[in-house]
């Protein structure tokens, strides 16, 4: 009978070709919105965690408190001490300082005076230590867009907005004005080694970045840091892992009655992090749910539409002596066959769109970069192993659904008018 | 002809609501017909054949009175009962043949047979049987619309006798044929029927069909009007 059934399908372009296309469609659409959808917001999360949280991130209470403002006399001290303890404790993190102050750059002419001057939104990260992932972390050599990267003490690298804006040159001179974390007035020259553009008004307006030593220097920070981030070796985000981090280092070195004592936070407390990787977690079942739902309005109109086109055959099949149910049941099969032909061109195609996109993105650049919000100006889909599924069983489970839905019409079909209605 | 009982009906009466009322289709039916009859329904538009044909056919129940189709009351049968019955015992051949479009003229006929779960051997000889009754060994691989009226016919002919039945219930059988076609759908009928030993019941009003009849039994409102045994050969 399954033969049967199979040869019918593959004769019947409409009983099979276009159930076959709706639930291929739907499928794929299903995989490479998912996929699409969770590359999103993990380049999100990614993107957030390389340049701002951390997986988790050590800040003073106080300082945690008012970071927003950047406040570097409540940074954390000893911190050497400190990295040397977390790298004890947890070998499977990599821990990171920055500090970031505000200030303000100023351009010299050739004869020592005030060319221009413009806000400066400053950085300091590792970039002169030897295996430091500090400037891979923050995209800094990939955004270069002239000069190098620092080679030495007392080089920066600076927005290229800025730079064009004061017509300053790779090798110029800068002088950063701004406050010690004591509250004394800071100002300090560096040698412009080159410029940058993310792509992103966020982090191009007036960006400096400097090591973090010359940092440490300007600003009176000896042995301090406003942050410490940590990241997981394999690079990819585990909130059960920073959970159990983060629990174990502030029963140890947390103090309430203290603002100045540390305090960790994971990527999820900071930012609505959380949030964001509540979609990206769920994002697979609210495509699968709307998915079910309206493929099966959908396959249910195509169940009823085949309905009506077989309505002789089904009573044909009842003259013959084929019982209600079993009519009933080679439908559901029908659509089981579909639904899996069906369900695996979709996950195939849906891969192959997800696999191109992740391996090619669609770059936005152009579109992003006026954009205040972080977000990656490359969007890529994320494969995972549950985009074999996340179509395939909806698919299936759907294309059943609509024709179990439609194939009830079998059961109020009245044998006693069959002879009037085949003899049409 | 044998006289062994197969269909008796015992003041069969069939009515169907219309609006408020009922409309009565059968009006105390008593017939009595025994295996090998050649038999017709006759009469007008609304007479009652199509309705007495369902009942035999075990498309419908009666509304009263009691029906017996091979020993069974009609009015007793599960629907599962009644599919069995039909699948196993009756053959049905319609007015506009009714092949499945998608299959084969091998595969139309083979399919009554996949429903008894028949080995595959002995389907095939049954099918190969059936096709050969009927003149389309030739067409076995031939989709329905490929085929003329005529030939459409013959293998729903064969569809309705591969399973051997003991009834084969026709609903205006040649209404849709030309003369020639006609004379030879009844002759093959006819040949199947004296062979087989099979009961063949025809609900018609065609003059081609009657000529072929032993027995024509005229309906009119319901009721049967007169019930006539014709022991000459008359083709």
């Amino acid at each position: 009978m399954i033969k049967f059934i199979l040869k019918g399908i593959l004769r019947d372009r409409s009983r099979s070709l276009l159930p076959v296309i709706v639930v291929a469609a739907g499928v794929f659409l299903t995989v490479f919105l998912s996929s699409y959808l969770s590359g999103v917001f993990s380049d999100m999360i990614d993107l957030s965690a390389r340049f701002t949280t951390g997986h988790v991130k050590i800040m003073t209470r106080a300082y945690a408190e008012n970071q927003e403002q950047m406040p570097n006399d409540l940074a954390l001290f000893n911190v050497s001490a400190l990295k040397s303890e977390l790298i004890s404790e947890y070998p499977d993190m990599e821990w990171v300082e920055r500090i970031h102050f505000g200030g303000l750059l100023d351009v010299p002419d050739e004869n020592g005076e005030t060319r221009g001057q413009g806000p400066a939104a400053g950085t300091a990260i590792d970039l002169l230590s030897s295996g430091s992932s500090e400037p891979e972390r923050m995209n800094v050599r990939k955004s270069l867009v002239k000069g190098s990267l620092p080679a030495n003490r007392g080089e920066a690298l600076i927005s290229d907005d800025f730079a064009e804006k004061f017509d300053v040159s790779v090798g110029n001179e800068i002088t950063l004005f701004g406050s010690t974390m004591n509250g004394s007035m800071m100002f300090k020259t560096f040698v412009v080694s080159g410029t940058l553009r993310f792509g992103n008004a966020f982090l191009d307006r007036g960006a400096v970045f400097i090591d973090i030593l010359d940092a440490q220097e300007a600003l009176d920070m000896n042995d301090a840091s406003g942050e410490i981030l940590g990241y997981f070796n394999d690079r990819e985000y585990n909130d059960l892992k920073a959970l159990s981090v983060k629990e174990k280092f502030n029963a140890k070195y947390s103090s309430i009655t203290d603002e100045f004592s540390p305090e960790m936070l994971r990527l999820v407390d900071q930012n609505d992090m959380g949030q964001y990787l509540m979609m990206s977690e769920n994002v697979g079942s609210i495509m699968i749910i709307i998915f079910v739902l309206a493929m099966s309005v959908v396959l249910w109109n195509t169940g009823l539409l085949g309905g009506l086109r077989r309505y002789s055959e089904y009573g044909i099949r009842l003259a013959l002596g084929e019982e209600k149910k079993h009519i009933y049941g080679t439908t559901i099969l029908e659509a089981v066959l579909i639904g899996i032909i069906g369900s695996l061109v979709g996950t195939a195609l849906g891969l192959g769109g997800a696999w191109y996109l992740q391996t090619y993105g669609l770059n936005l650049g152009s579109v992003t970069q006026n954009m205040g919000m972080m977000i990656p100006t490359v969007l890529r889909a994320k494969i995972s192993p549950a985009l074999f599924y996340i179509g395939f069983f909806p698919g299936v489970i759907a294309t059943v659904l609509g024709n179990a839905l439609a194939g009830l019409a079998i059961y109020k079909r009245k044998t006693s008018r069959l002879f009037k209605e085949l003899e049409v | 002809m044998e006289n062994s009982s197969i269909i008796k009906t015992e003041n069969l009466i069939k009515r169907f609501p219309v609006g408020k009322t009922d409309f009565t289709a059968l009006n105390g039916i008593n017939l009595t017909m025994g295996t090998g009859e050649f038999a017709g329904l006759v009469g007008p538009s609304g007479s009652g054949k199509t309705t007495l044909l369902n009942i035999i056919g075990s498309l419908d129940t009666p509304s009263e009175g009691t029906a017996y189709v091979l020993g069974k009351s009609i009015s007793l049968l599960t629907h599962a009962q009644s599919a069995k019955l039909r699948n196993h015992h009756i053959g049905f051949i319609f007015q506009t043949y009714n092949l499945l479009p998608v299959y084969t003229v091998y595969e139309n006929v083979e399919f009554a047979l996949l429903l008894q779960k028949m080995t595959g051997a002995d389907r095939k000889k049954a099918v190969m049987d059936a096709l050969e009754w009927v003149g389309l060994t030739d067409k076995i691989y031939s989709k329905p619309s490929m085929l003329s009226g005529g030939e459409c016919q013959r293998v729903a002919i064969a569809r309705s006798m591969v399973k051997r039945p003991e009834i084969v219930l026709a609903d205006e059988p040649t209404a849709n044929l030309d003369s020639k076609n006609s004379h030879h759908i009844l002759q093959t009928m006819k040949v199947l029927n004296r062979e087989l030993k099979t009961t063949f019941i025809f609900a018609t009003h065609d003059e081609k069909v009657m000529k072929y009849l032993d027995r024509i039994i005229s309906l009119d409102d319901g009721k049967v009007v007169k019930d006539e045994i014709l022991t000459a050969e008359k083709y």
